[in-house]
C-alpha cells in the first residue's frame, strides 16, 4: 500500500440511526433508574441505580465517543483509565470497610452513627 | 494550530494525524475521570457513615428538575453526536445547526440549575452559617414553593432522621456541600464546554470543517460526551439515594 493511499480518509462514520438509537435506550434507562430508586432494594438500590449509570456511560464512550471504532491504543487508554479508577475506589473503600479503630470497634456505618456522633463530637 | 486540515510534518498521513489528537484527548480525560472519581470516592465514603443525614438531604432535592436536567443534558449529547457526523459527511449547515442546539440545551440546563441553587439558598441549605435543614419545617411561609403534602413528609422523614442523627444539621450540611461541590465542578465544565462550543459554532459558520479536517468537533465533543458521563452518576448520586420509603 503506497501512502497516498493512507491520505483517503478512512474513519468510520456512525450513521444518525445508530445515535438515535443509543439517546431514545439512555432516555428509557433514565427513566428505570427513577422507577427503581422508588422499589425498596435495600442495599441493592444503590448497586442497581449505579449498574444502569455504567451502562450508560458505557453506550456513551462506545457509540457517541465512538470508543467501540477507536484504533486499538486509544480502546487501551480507556480501559487503563477505568482499570486505575477501579483501583483507587476498591483499595479505598476495603480499607474503610475493614478499618477498625484503637478501641476495636469497626469503622462506623450508618446503624453505629450515635456512637460516632459522640465519640467525635 | 493547524487550521486547513494539512498534514504535520510529524505524521504520516491525516488519519494518524487525527488519530493522535484523539488519543491526546482521551489521555486527558482519564485524568478528568480520576478527579471526578476521586471526589466521587469521598462522597461514597461520607454518605456510607452518615447515610441517614445524606438520604435527609437527597429528599430535598427536587427530582423533577434533576430529572428534567437529565434529559437535556442527555439530548445535548445526542444533538453534539450529530454535529460530529454533519461534519465528517460535509453538511456544514448541520454542523452549525447542531452546534446551537447543544449549546441551547447546554444553557437550559443552566437555566435550571440556578432555579435549583436559588431554591437551595432561600431555604437555607447552603452550607454556611445559616444552614438549616429544619428551615422549612419551622417557617412553613418561607417554603412557598414547597407544597403542604411535601413539608409534612419532610418533616416526619426529619423526625426519624434526627433520632438516627442527633447531629443530623451538620452532616446534612456535609451533604450539601457534596451538592455543591460535585454539581459546581460539573457545572464549571459545562461553562468551559460551551465556550468551546461558541468557538465551534463560529469556525463552522466560516465553513472551515470539512470531511479532511473537523478534529477540533470531535474532541470537543469527546469533553462534551465526558461532562455528561460525570451528570449520568451524579443524578443517581445525589437525587436518588432513598427514594423508596
Amino acid at each position: 500500500m503506497s501512502e497516498n493511499d493512507h491520505i483517503e480518509h478512512t474513519e468510520h462514520i456512525v450513521p444518525p440511526t445508530t445515535y438515535a438509537v443509543i439517546i431514545v435506550t439512555l432516555l428509557c434507562m433514565t427513566a428505570a433508574t427513577i422507577a427503581a430508586a422508588y422499589v425498596n432494594l435495600g442495599k441493592f438500590n444503590i448497586v442497581v441505580a449505579l449498574g444502569i449509570a455504567t451502562l450508560k456511560a458505557t453506550l456513551v464512550v462506545l457509540f457517541f465517543m465512538h470508543a467501540k471504532y477507536s484504533p486499538k491504543r486509544t480502546q487501551l487508554v480507556i480501559i487503563a483509565g477505568v482499570f486505575w479508577l477501579g483501583i483507587l475506589l476498591f483499595m479505598t473503600l476495603s480499607d474503610y470497610e475493614t478499618r477498625v479503630d484503637y478501641r476495636g470497634v469497626q469503622f462506623p456505618f450508618s446503624q453505629r452513627i450515635t456512637h460516632v456522633v459522640s465519640r467525635w463530637s | 494550530m493547524h487550521r486547513t486540515g494539512e498534514l504535520y510534518g510529524q505524521f504520516k498521513t491525516l488519519e494518524q494525524q487525527k488519530e493522535t489528537a484523539s488519543l491526546g484527548m482521551w489521555i486527558f480525560l482519564v485524568t478528568e475521570v480520576m478527579f471526578f472519581g476521586g471526589i466521587m470516592l469521598a462522597y461514597t465514603i461520607n454518605r456510607h457513615v452518615y447515610f441517614h443525614a445524606f438520604a435527609m438531604g437527597s429528599n430535598t432535592l427536587s427530582l423533577k428538575l434533576g430529572g428534567f436536567n437529565t434529559v437535556v443534558l442527555l439530548a445535548s449529547s445526542f444533538t453534539m453526536a450529530m454535529a460530529v457526523w454533519a461534519s465528517q459527511t460535509g453538511k456544514k449547515q448541520l454542523i452549525t445547526i447542531f452546534l446551537s442546539l447543544t449549546i441551547l440545551l447546554g444553557f437550559v440546563f443552566f437555566g435550571v440549575k440556578y432555579v435549583e441553587y436559588a431554591q437551595k439558598f432561600h431555604h437555607h441549605l447552603v452550607p454556611g452559617k445559616n444552614f438549616n435543614i429544619f428551615f422549612c419545617r419551622d417557617n412553613p411561609s418561607k417554603c412557598e414553593d414547597v407544597s403542604a403534602e411535601e413539608l409534612e413528609e419532610e418533616s416526619k422523614e426529619l423526625e426519624q432522621a434526627e433520632r438516627a442523627d442527633p447531629d443530623l444539621n451538620s452532616h446534612a450540611q456535609l451533604y450539601y456541600s457534596a451538592y455543591f461541590g460535585m454539581t459546581g465542578l460539573h457545572a464549571l465544565h459545562m461553562v468551559i464546554g460551551a465556550g468551546l462550543l461558541f468557538w465551534l459554532l463560529r469556525e463552522s459558520v466560516k465553513g472551515r470543517f470539512t470531511p479532511q479536517w473537523n478534529t477540533p468537533v470531535d474532541l470537543v465533543g469527546l469533553y462534551w460526551h465526558f461532562v455528561d458521563i460525570v451528570w449520568i452518576y451524579l443524578f443517581p448520586l445525589l437525587y436518588l439515594i432513598d427514594k423508596h420509603k
